[in-house]
This record gives structure tokens, sequence and C-alpha cells, in this order.
């Protein structure tokens, strides 16, 4: 699978007329999980979305800045190619929202959008894809009941499934465990950490404790600012910044 | 202690109130069933079905039956809340997507509400007013007009609510997997949305099959099963308006009156079944 280097520069969105993000430049590393922590409401999830250009579906958004993929910049690409930058990159959010229809196609939706027309091909991703979330043996006997029915842990799992049955190189997760009870948010921390061999992983997270369990990589968003950036080890053994040193022992949250 | 039994006493007042007001609506639906099943039944038969009114000699009740009404009354409001919904689904995904900024879109919605209030005689009235000017005169295709013109605004509002109601998550889902916004729209919110667009696809052809003022000039009144669109046609509503006006047709007026209430149930019947069968993959 190919490499895939997420950059920003200068990243600023406006939401409104409130400023969620200022001068965000980052670089996310390829192939490891980076988490990005900060208190609630500093800008965590619109960074997220403004990776993606999912904040293009919302009204009264301004973007100003460079998000490049591979060097490319995203923000300059045409509306008619935003689908393919989004392919690119799965999305679990923070409740899962599994597709209105069965277990079964809501794993094949997105290989049906793309045209995968091949039955057998079809059955065999998505059997791959619920084996890859630990799903197959737990629905293998009801794979067209509806979505609905399983609990929220699984339909997590299964927006999971839904999101590497597209082969994306990036997945983005907003805090996918915050809905979960304990058992459920382990298995998705669990798989995260499995699925960052291939994929490059951003977890938006608020909890200190989960980020220091699964990080590689640690951004901390403070008022829409990146205030500290860095490998985890280092982040957390040797914080420079004084607010970075605050937030980690609990001063601020 | 005083103070807890005050509020004890609030809420024994209130759960009185609640109790009271349920009891007005249940009561009065079952008084004006009962009372339409008591004064019809004498006239209830199979011939109401069957047969199409027939000139009885003076001093007797009217004879035959109401089959040409109730074969008018679908002719108008099943052709208009097939063309009301057409055209109400079109008006409601414009209001959605981002064509419109809120404020003009908001501003629709209003003027929809309002149209939705206006007496449906007012609507009968303009219709009557363009079909002069047309050199038309009383037919099932004017009253079907007018009938769409009705029934416009109600669906309208509906499907709009129906689609507003499926959340952004579940857009952001479809959208993240490389979907278009036709695709989402139409293999998501689609599915999403349906059992509400349903609700008022049916809501609108409750209100088109029972509303005599609209049609009362438009499409007019005949003893005849309509053969062609400019045919006039009787409806049950204005069936059973001149039943009731006609010396010792009461009884059949209220007969008609129970058939009407039955088709309206049947369709409620089947509304409340459908919706359940499609809610089965829905989204809360």
């Amino acid at each position: 699978m190919e490499e895939y280097q997420i950059e920003t520069k200068n990243l600023n969105v406006h939401y409104h007329k409130l400023k969620v993000l200022k001068d965000v430049n980052i670089r996310i590393p390829a192939k490891q999980l980076t988490a990005v922590i900060g208190p609630s409401g500093c800008g965590k999830t619109t960074l997220l979305k403004s990776i993606n250009r999912l904040l293009d579906i919302h009204d009264d958004v301004k973007i100003a800045g460079q998000i490049l993929v591979n060097g490319e910049n995203i923000l300059d690409q045409k509306t008619n190619e935003v689908p393919d930058i989004r392919k690119k990159m799965g999305l679990l959010s923070q409740k899962p929202y599994p597709l209105p229809m069965s277990i079964f196609e809501n794993v094949a939706y997105g290989l049906r959008i793309h045209h995968q027309k091949n039955k057998e091909e079809i059955s065999r991703i998505v059997e791959y894809c619920l084996k890859e979330t630990g799903l197959w043996n737990e629905v293998k006997d009801r794979l067209h009941d509806p979505a609905t029915r399983l609990s929220l842990g699984q339909q997590q799992r299964l927006c999971l499934a839904r999101a590497i049955a597209v082969k994306p190189a990036v997945l983005l997760c907003d805090e996918p465990t915050s809905a979960l009870d304990p058992i459920s948010a382990q298995q998705i921390e669990k798989l995260l950490l499995k699925l960052k061999k291939d994929y490059t992983v951003v977890l938006v997270t608020h909890t200190l404790r989960q980020a220091k369990r699964v990080a590689d990589y640690i951004i901390f968003l403070y008022f829409g600012m990146v205030i500290e950036q860095g490998p985890a080890a280092e982040f957390f053994a040797n914080p420079k910044n004084p607010e970075t040193k605050a937030y980690l022992s609990g001063e601020i949250s | 202690m005083e103070l807890l039994n005050r509020r004890t006493l609030e809420e024994n007042l209130f759960k009185i109130l609640m109790f009271a007001s349920l009891c007005i609506v249940l009561g009065s639906l079952v008084i004006i069933f009962g009372l339409v099943v008591i004064n019809g039944a004498s006239s209830l038969n199979i011939e109401m079905l069957t047969q199409t009114p027939t000139i009885s000699s003076p001093g007797a009740p009217p004879g035959g039956g109401i089959l040409n009404a109730i074969v008018g009354s679908l002719l108008l409001a099943l052709p208009a809340t097939g063309i009301a919904s057409l055209i109400s689904i079109g008006i409601a995904l414009f209001l959605q997507t981002d064509f419109l900024s809120p404020r003009v879109s908001n501003a629709i919605r209003f003027m929809l509400d309002v149209l939705w209030g206006i007496p449906s005689i007012i609507y009968g009235i303009f219709c009557l007013m363009i079909m002069i000017y047309l050199g038309m005169s009383s037919s099932v295709l004017v009253g079907m007009i007018a009938l769409t013109m009705l029934e416009i605004p109600i669906i309208t509002r509906c499907m709009d609510e129906a689609i507003k109601m499926v959340p952004i998550g579940l857009k952001e889902g479809s959208y993240s997997l490389g979907s278009t916004k036709f695709e989402t729209a139409v293999r998501v919110v689609r599915r999403q949305a349906f059992p509400g667009i349903l609700a008022g696809m049916l809501l609108g052809l409750g209100r088109g099959i029972g509303d005599a003022a609209s049609i009362l000039f438009t499409a007019g009144f005949s003893n005849r099963i309509p053969t062609s669109l400019f045919d006039a046609t009787a409806s049950l509503p204005t069936m059973i308006y001149n039943l009731y006006s006609t010396p010792l047709g009461q009884s059949k007026a209220f007969a008609a009156a129970f058939i009407l209430l039955i088709i309206v149930l049947i369709v409620s019947v089947l509304s409340r079944l459908l919706t359940r069968r499609l809610k089965k993959h829905i989204i809360k």
C-alpha cells in the first residue's frame, strides 16, 4: 500500500465568525497512530473533518491555508474530485452511524458505489472486512438483519469494517470510543492498534489515558492552536511547553 | 410539609386536566363514529357500493347507491396525491440543498405553512376562476388540479421535515466512503427519510379525499360514473352534502359518511403497517 503523507500549512478555519483553528502546522506520520488531544471545543474534530473535506457540507465555514496529501494541496481540488479524496480516508465518528440497510449491505455499500459488480468478490471482501474487525463470528448467521439490531460497540466495529472495505490509506477516528462501554471501547482500541500496520490512523481523543496507551505521535491542540507535537514517548516524558505540562498534570482540561 | 402538599395537589390537577383532554378527543371520535353508524344503519347495504343513484318518485327516499361518488373520490384524490407528491419531493429537495440561503428557505417554509392554513374553499374558487377564464366546465381534471394545489403544501412540509430529520452523521458516514451527493441522497437519505415521506403522502391523501369545498365547484356533480377527464363527477363529500339536503336522504347521507370514514381508516391502517415495515432499517 502506498505511503500517505499528510501535512498542513497555516491551516485556518472559521466557523460562522468564530476562528476555530489558528495557523495549524502539523505533520501526520504514515502508518503510525497519531493522537490529537486537547480539551473539549479546542478544534480537534474540525481539524479531523478538514482533512477529508467533510467541512464542505457545513454552511458558513471558511478554510484557508494548505492541507498537503502526498505533496498535493487537497483544498485546491475541484468539488468533483472530493469523493476520491474521501475514499482514501475512512471515518469513524463519535456515535456509530450504520447506514439504514442490512449488516451485509453496510459493508457492501462502499463497494457498490465504486462500481464493484462481481457478487462473489463483494461477498469475499465483506467477509474479509468483518473478520478483520472481529465481527464475523458474531454476525455470520444474521448478515441480512438490520444493522440497527447490533449493539453500539458492534455498530462501531461495523462502521470500521465499512470504512476498510473501500481500501482507504488513512483512518480518521473522532473519539470513536466515547459512546461505548469499556469492553467495546477496548475492542476498538485493540483494532486500531492492529490496523496501524496497514493504515495511517488519526485518533481524536479527549482521554489522556487512551492517548498514552495507544499513540505513537501526539498533537496537542489548545484553543485552536497547536501547542506541541511530537513522538508520544518524548511528549509524555518530557513536555516542553508550560501549557502541555498543565494539561498533562490535569490543571487544565 | 405544606410545600409538598401543594406540589402533590398541582401534580394531581395536571393529571386530571390531561386525562380530561384525552377523554374529549377520544370521546368525540367515538361519538362521531357512533352517530354515523346509528343514523346510517338503515341505509347501509351492498347496493350502496355497487349501484349509482336512481331517480326516485317525489316523496320517496333517493334510490340506488353511491358508486359514482366512491369512484369519483378515488379518481380525484389518488392522481392528485400522486402529482402533488412528485411536485412536493422536488420542492422539499430544493429546500434542503445548498442552493438557497437559510433565510430564503425559511421564508418559503413560512409561506407553505400559510398555504397549508388557507381554507380549501379559496382553492376551489381560485380554480373556478381559472376554469371559467379558460372556458372549461366543472370536471374531473379541474377538481384534480384543485386537490393537487390543496395537498402540495401539506406534503411538501412533511417531506421537508422527514429529510431534515436525517442525522448529519449518517450523511458524513456515506460521504466519507467516497460517495457523491447524488448517491448519498438516493441510496442513504431516501431510505432513511422514506417512512416520513410516505406519511406525508398519506396525510395529503387523507386531506384530499375528505375535502368538499375545493371540489364543490371544480368537479361539479353527476349521477353517472365519469368516463373521461372532462366529465363532471360526484365525490363522497359532495354526495354526502347532496343527500343530506334531499328530503328523506339523511340516512343515506350517513351511510355515505360511514363509507368515507372506512376509506380514511383503511388508508391510515395501511400507512401504519407500511411505515412499520419500512422502519426496520431506520437509524435512530
